[in-house]
C-alpha cells in the first residue's frame, strides 16, 4: 500500500476514535503494517495539518493522537457547545499543580504544602476524574495516595506528565510577574 | 492598631503605614507570601515582628468582617509568635555548645518557597490551553466539565418559564371540543421511556421537539409531566443559554450523578 493510503487510514482512525488513540492501538488495528510506517504516516499527517490553514490540527495528548480545534476559534466553538467555560478556582489549580508534580502524594502531604485543609478540593477533583487514587501508603493509617489521571492530561492539553514544564523552568519564567494575568499571545503563522 | 505599635515586641523599624486589603487568600502561606511581597522584604530574612503584626491585623480584619477564619490561619499566627520569641531568647548553654543553631525561621522559609513554586505552577496550569475552553475535540466530557468549579451559573429555567413554554406547545394544538371517548392510554411511565429514548445519544434536545409526536392535549400533558418527573429524578437537566431562549433538555449521564455533582444543575424540580 502506498504511504498516502496508509496516511488516509490513519487519519480516519484518529478521526473516529473518541479518545486520543495511542500508537500502540493504531499498530494493533493495522497489524499488517510496520510500526515505523504507521509512525511516519502520523507524522506526515501532523505536518499536513500544520501546513494548511485548517480549523483542526493533530495533537498529541495523554499519550495518544487526537484532532483538536484551533485555540483561536474557541469563541465560536463555545457558542456551539453551549458549555460553560471551564474555570478552576485557585485552590483547585494549586492542588492539581502539587499533585501533578509530587505524585504519588497523600492528602496530608498536600495539606502540608498548601497549609490548608484540602479534603473538599480533593474530593471535587476526584469527582471530576482529574485525579485518581493510586493506592494506599504503607505507613500508619494507610492513607490514600493520589495522582493525576488521563483526563487531566487531556484537559490540560499535555502529551504526558514529563511534558509539564519543570518547576525550575516555571520559576525562571515567573518572577517577572507571577501574580499578574499573563495572556498567551497567539503565535503568528 | 495603636496598641500593637506600643508593644515593643512588634516594633522593629517596619511600622510605616500600610493598608490591609481584603483579598481571597488560599491559606496562611498565601497570605504570608503576599505580605512579604508587599513589604518588599527578603524572604530569607523575614522581619518576623513586622510581618506578624500585619498578619494579625489581617486576621482582626477578617474577624471584623465576620469572615470565618480557618483554623490554619490561627495556627500560623501562633507559629509566627513562637518564632519571634525563639529569636528573642538567648540561646541556651547546651544549644550554644552545638555547632550552629538553625535560624528559627528556616522551616517557615522552606515551606514558603515550596509553596511559592506550586503557586506559580498553578498559574501556569491555568494559562494552558484547556480542552473545552480554548481547544475542542470531537468529543469531550462537557457535562462533567461544565460543573467543574464554574463560577457563572447557566441561566436558570424558572418553573413558570417552563410552563409558559408548555403553554406555547399547547396553543399549537387546535382546541377540539369534541369529547373523546376511550382512553388514549399513554402512562407517564411509558412517556418517560419514550422521552429517554429520544434523548439517547444526544447532547441536548430542544424542549419543543419532545412534543412533536403528540397531537392530543392529554398526550402533551403526559409528556410534560414525564419531563418534570425525569427532572425530579435527576435524569435530565433543563437549561437555557439565555433568558427566553430555547429551553434545552439534556440527558444526565448516570455515573456522573452521585447526588452531589448534580445538585447545582437541576433547576426546576429539586429533590423534594
Amino acid at each position: 500500500m502506498s504511504p498516502a493510503g496508509l496516511k488516509s487510514i490513519v487519519e480516519s482512525l484518529i478521526f473516529v476514535s473518541d479518545l486520543p488513540i495511542t500508537l500502540d492501538r493504531l499498530c494493533s488495528v493495522l497489524e499488517e503494517h510496520e510500526r515505523g510506517d504507521i509512525r511516519a504516516a502520523v507524522e506526515a499527517l501532523k505536518d499536513d495539518y500544520r501546513q494548511v490553514e485548517r480549523g483542526i490540527f493533530l495533537d498529541e495528548v495523554a499519550g495518544g493522537y487526537q484532532f483538536r480545534s484551533r485555540p483561536e476559534n474557541a469563541d465560536y466553538l463555545r457558542r456551539l457547545t453551549r458549555s460553560k467555560t471551564v474555570k478552576f478556582s485557585p485552590s483547585a489549580l494549586e492542588t492539581l499543580a502539587i499533585i501533578a508534580y509530587r505524585q504519588p502524594i497523600t492528602r496530608a502531604e498536600v495539606e502540608y504544602l498548601r497549609g490548608v485543609d484540602s479534603g473538599g478540593v480533593l474530593k471535587t477533583l476526584l469527582e471530576k476524574k482529574l485525579l485518581r487514587i493510586l493506592g494506599k501508603k504503607d505507613i500508619p493509617g494507610k492513607p490514600l495516595i493520589y495522582g493525576t489521571s488521563r483526563e487531566f492530561l487531556e484537559l490540560f492539553n499535555l502529551k504526558d506528565l514529563s511534558s509539564l514544564p519543570t518547576l525550575k523552568e516555571i520559576q525562571e519564567l515567573a518572577p517577572l510577574n507571577p501574580y499578574g494575568d499573563q495572556q498567551d499571545l497567539p503565535l503568528e503563522e | 492598631m495603636d496598641s500593637a505599635k506600643q508593644n515593643s515586641l512588634f516594633t522593629d523599624g517596619y511600622d510605616h503605614a500600610y493598608q490591609v486589603s481584603i483579598e481571597e487568600f488560599e491559606g496562611p502561606l498565601d497570605l504570608l507570601l503576599h505580605l512579604i511581597k508587599k513589604n518588599e522584604v527578603d524572604i530569607y530574612n523575614i522581619p518576623i515582628a513586622a510581618i506578624t503584626r500585619q498578619y494579625l491585623d489581617y486576621i482582626d480584619l477578617m474577624k471584623d468582617l465576620n469572615l470565618d477564619i480557618a483554623g490554619e490561619f490561627l495556627v500560623m499566627a501562633a507559629t509566627l509568635i513562637q518564632i519571634k520569641s525563639k529569636m528573642l531568647l538567648p540561646p541556651s548553654v547546651e544549644e550554644e555548645a552545638e555547632e550552629e543553631e538553625e535560624d528559627p525561621r528556616a522551616e517557615l522559609v522552606r515551606r514558603l518557597l515550596e509553596y511559592q513554586k506550586y503557586k506559580e505552577a498553578a498559574v501556569m496550569l491555568g494559562q494552558r490551553e484547556l480542552l473545552g475552553r480554548d481547544i475542542f475535540a470531537r468529543k469531550f466530557p462537557s457535562a462533567d466539565l461544565a460543573t467543574c468549579e464554574a463560577e457563572e451559573d447557566p441561566t436558570e429555567v424558572e418553573l413558570f418559564e417552563l410552563i409558559e413554554a408548555f403553554q406555547r406547545v399547547l396553543a399549537k394544538v387546535s382546541v377540539e371540543n369534541f369529547h373523546e371517548v376511550g382512553a388514549d392510554g399513554v402512562s407517564i411511565a411509558d412517556k418517560i421511556a419514550e422521552v429517554l429514548s429520544l434523548l439517547e445519544g444526544k447532547e441536548a434536545v430542544p424542549f419543543e421537539s419532545l412534543f412533536l409526536s403528540e397531537v392530543t392535549r392529554d398526550g402533551l400533558v403526559v409528556t410534560f409531566l414525564a419531563i418534570l418527573e425525569l427532572c425530579k429524578l435527576k435524569m435530565i437537566r433543563i437549561s437555557q443559554a439565555r433568558s427566553l431562549g430555547t429551553i434545552w433538555i439534556m440527558p444526565v449521564a448516570v455515573e456522573a450523578d452521585d447526588g452531589t455533582a448534580g445538585e447545582e444543575d437541576v433547576h426546576v424540580a429539586g429533590r423534594s
